[in-house]
Order: structure tokens, then sequence, then C-alpha cells
């Protein structure tokens, strides 16, 4: 029975609903890996152990946290517009999926063939403005109100920049697709696209970081000023999913990076996958370790950065690349 | 001129950045600082500064008895009231005539309990020695007046108790545990 339903799905489809599936796994488990791996960081880049208490070196931590949060109530505040209130959470989460489905992980890795695959990440990891907007908007906060704001500025800056940056890659490789763009390059460093686009690849890095909303962009939250932004109505999962997505958005712009300047699945000695998530893994680390170096950036200071420095030199780079296609080609 | 230096500038920036990481990693690999507390403690040699509630300091002869010498001073010295002197009275003959009753002593009030002065021949026996740590704000006013050298911080840092009794301290008896335990000989002192 099982048999003739599977054999009665069109192949396509079949894949796609196992790779969202497992990705939806792979997501949740990372979720938890990091939630421990950033608490660690913080804890030994000050001197201390971090969790420790639950499960040995506290690695049952993250399970303690997801219980909690389960556990908690779901307050919706009063005045509060319900409808936009829950729907921020859930639009934060449903996109993150479908971003990876496009993420070649490995040759034959991959959720969905598709030739416009960087173009369906770009265009799905917008709506993660969106549910911060939604979210502000709908609290009935001021403080998640001018953190909306404040979420909403921040990513119409630094999108362009990044779009800009990714161009640049795209046009020398002549290509949208990540699995081609990454299979454009070499096992070693000297052949990845980093090595000739650096700057490229910095000015993307930076506005991912921005685009994450982790520190030190993360003005949208900044618990300083606005206790904690756009999140401070949302209790239990709610908040919990904001941080799901939050962490599973850190994996793709690594992912996205790893494909683009980094040689993608492509490594000596070891197969595929595993490259890519070493070196997927050592740029998220690199984001959790800036999170503890350095402090917030104030407004003025984040967008100056954007549209003073970023932009221009998104611009100068694309249209230097743009010259070099054509001379070359 | 700006076209040149705004880059170099913002160079160094980005290079005080990577200064700033090199910071953050190093010492993510240094040895933690912290200590886990149930499983381990605090060695006493790290807690000479700590400041802990106050207790009395044995005499050298008899380490069961305190220096104390009865005065009152520390209580009246005590802007938050927590400490409760009980000395025997002086027969009334012995009472010298002391500044506050000349009226001389404008600048430093002293205290109306103290019936003689810190340097008398003849100590006061003390009865009691209460001490309320709930209400002490640890300004140490006490410890640093006590012309005796009777009062010193405890090192107590494990300090902790489920009800307010537990910060109620008879510190007449503690000294006499402690002097049980051969730890409370002058300088240094134990939890």
């Amino acid at each position: 029975m099982n048999g003739s339903l599977l054999t009665s799905v069109a192949p396509e489809l079949l894949r796609l609903g196992i790779g969202l599936l497992a990705l939806v796994g792979f997501i949740a488990a990372n979720g938890m890996l990091l939630l421990y791996v950033e608490r660690k960081v913080a804890g030994h880049v000050q001197r201390r152990p971090g969790p420790f208490e639950v499960g040995p070196h506290g690695l049952l931590q993250a399970f303690a946290d997801a219980g909690k949060l389960v556990g908690k109530q779901l307050a919706t505040p009063a005045g509060a517009d319900g409808l936009l209130f829950w729907a921020a959470p859930l639009m934060a989460f449903m996109p993150v999926p479908l971003m990876f489905i496009a993420i070649p992980f490995g040759e034959n890795l991959f959720g969905l063939e598709t030739n416009l695959g960087l173009v369906l990440i770009l265009s799905f990891a917008g709506f993660n403005v969106l549910a911060l907007c939604l979210a502000g908007w709908g609290s009935n906060n001021k403080w998640s109100l001018l953190g909306a704001a404040r979420a909403v500025s921040q990513a119409v800056a630094y999108e362009i920049p990044l779009l800009l940056s990714v161009l640049a890659v795209a046009l020398m490789c002549g290509s949208l697709d990540l699995r081609q763009l990454a299979s454009s390059q070499g096992g070693w460093p000297w052949q990845w696209n980093v090595a000739v686009q650096p700057l490229a690849f910095f000015i993307y890095f930076v506005c991912a970081v921005a685009e994450t909303n982790r520190a030190p962009f993360d003005l949208a939250e900044a618990e300083s000023e606005l206790t904690a932004g756009v999140h401070t109505e949302y209790s239990g999962m709610g908040n919990g999913i904001f941080f799901l997505a939050e962490y599973a958005n850190m994996i793709v712009v690594g992912c996205v990076a790893t494909a683009l300047f980094l040689g993608g699945a492509q490594g000596p000695f070891a197969p595929g996958p595993w490259w890519f998530l070493a070196k997927m893994y050592l740029l998220v680390t690199l984001v959790i370790f800036m999170r503890w170096t350095y402090p917030r950036v104030r407004f003025d200071q984040l967008l100056n950065l954007n549209w003073r420095w970023l932009m221009p030199l998104a611009l100068v780079n694309l249209l230097a690349t743009a010259f070099a296609v054509k001379l070359a080609g | 001129m700006a076209i040149l230096t705004a880059p170099i500038q913002a160079l160094a920036a980005v290079w005080s950045m990577v200064v700033g990481l090199r910071v953050t990693v190093t010492n993510f690999f240094r040895p933690q600082e912290t200590i886990h507390y149930p499983r381990q403690e605090v060695p006493p040699s790290h807690l000479d500064s700590f400041r802990g509630h106050i207790e009395l300091v044995g005499a050298d002869e008899d380490p069961a008895k305190a220096r104390c010498i009865g005065c009152g001073l520390c209580a009246e010295l005590c802007p938050s009231f927590c400490l409760k002197v009980v000395a025997e009275e002086l027969p009334v003959d012995s009472a010298v005539c002391y500044p506050s009753q000349a009226g001389t002593d404008l600048l430093m009030p002293t205290p109306k309990f103290r019936a003689a002065p810190p340097s008398q021949t003849q100590p006061r026996k003390l009865l009691s020695y209460h001490l309320v740590y709930h209400t002490c704000s640890l300004c140490g006013l006490c410890v640093q007046n006590c012309p005796a050298g009777s009062l010193r911080f405890s090192h107590d840092v494990y300090l902790a108790g489920a009800s307010r009794g537990r910060f109620e301290f008879d510190l007449m008896e503690r000294l006499r545990g402690q002097a049980a335990r051969g730890g409370a000989k002058g300088g240094k002192a134990h939890a």
C-alpha cells in the first residue's frame, strides 16, 4: 500500500517533501546546537564555564530551555492585534525551510533543483523583516514598535549592498544556480571566489550579520534601550520561534556564503557535505564570536556604515567585475 | 585630503576589529576564573579581603573571651542599629568626667551610652553581644572605630539561610565555638 502510494507520487515532489522534512529536523537540531554553542562561547570568552549543570558540561541545557519555552503560557498583551501578533512568529519561521531547499549541501544533496536558487533565497529572506514589522505593530507596545521601525530601515538599507555583492559573484560565474556557482570553484582556498572577490565577501558578510539582526547590529532588539524590541511581548514558544528563526537565518547566510565564496561542497580528502558543513559552521562560529566581541553600534552609525561605505564599495566592485567579465569574455 | 585619510581610518577601524576578535579568542582558550560552587570552594587565602558579617576577636590569653572592653561605641556608631551590646555597669565612683559631659566635643559627639573613655584602665565585662545581620549595611564603622580592636569582618562567603533567625547572631557564643575549634586566635579569621 505504502509502496504503491510512494511510486504514484511524482519523484520530484517526493524529493521535495522528504527534503523539507529533513530540513526542518536539521533546523531544529541546529537551533538547539547553536543555542548551546552560543552560551558556551559567551561563557568561555568571559572566563566562566557557561551552562554546566544540566547533563555533562551542560549538554542537555538546550533541551531544558526548549522544555521551559514549550511549557510557558502564551500570553497576548491587552490591546494587541491577536491575529498579527501570532502571525508574526509563524511568518518569521515559515520561509526558513524554503530557503534551505535550494542550498546544495553536496553534489546530490539538495532539496530542489532550480536554476534560480539565489533569487529564491534572497526573496524569502525578505520575509523576516515583514515578520519583525508585524510583531512590532501587533504588540501594542512602544518598544516593539520602535524595534520594528529600526528593523525595517536596517533591513532595507542592508539588503541593497548584500544583493550587489552577491550579484558580482553571479556575474562572474554567469549563473544564479547555487549548485553551479559552487561547482565553478575549486577545492583549494586559492580557487575559491573569495580569492577573486574578497571585497564582495567582506560586504556580504557584514550585510549578512546585519540582515540576521545579530549583534553588533541587533538594533531591533537592543535590550539596553528597547527591553527586547520586537520580542518584548512574546512569551514561551512565540519567543522561541523567533530565536529558532534567528539561528536558522544565521545558518542560511553561512550556507550561502559557503556556496558563493568558499567553494561550496568541494574540498580535498573528505566527501563534499562534510566540507560544506565545516565551512558553514566556521562562519557561524565567527558570527557568534563577533557577538561577544563588539559592542552594539548606534543607529546612525549603522546607517552611515551602510550608505557611506558598503553601498558605494559594492557598486564599485560590481562595476569593476562587470568590466572585467566583459573584457575577459 | 579627506579622500585619502578616510579610507586609511576605515582600514584602521577594520584592523581594530580583528584585534578585538583576537582578544576574545585568546580569552576563550584561557582557563576559567570561576569556581563551581557546590563542588568546589574558594581557597581561604583568597578570602582575606572578603567582608562578611562582623565577628568578635578573641583575647590573646583566652581565645574564647573577646578583647571587647564593653564601651558600646560600636552600637552607638552603627547607622542601622543592628548591634546590641550589654556590659556590666561600673560602680558610679569609678566613672570619670568625660568630655561629653563638659560639652567640649562639638566635632564628634561622644556616644551617650559610653560611661568611660576607651583608654579606661578598668574594662567593663561584656555580658552579651548580639548582631542582627539583616539590617547591617557592612559600612564597617564599628570595625574601624573599635578602641580595643575587638571587631573584624568574618570570611564566611557561603552564609545562607532559609529564615530570618539564621541571620541573628550571638557573637559571644560564636567566638566560644570558634575557640573550641581552635581557630579564633587574633589576626586570622575563619568562617
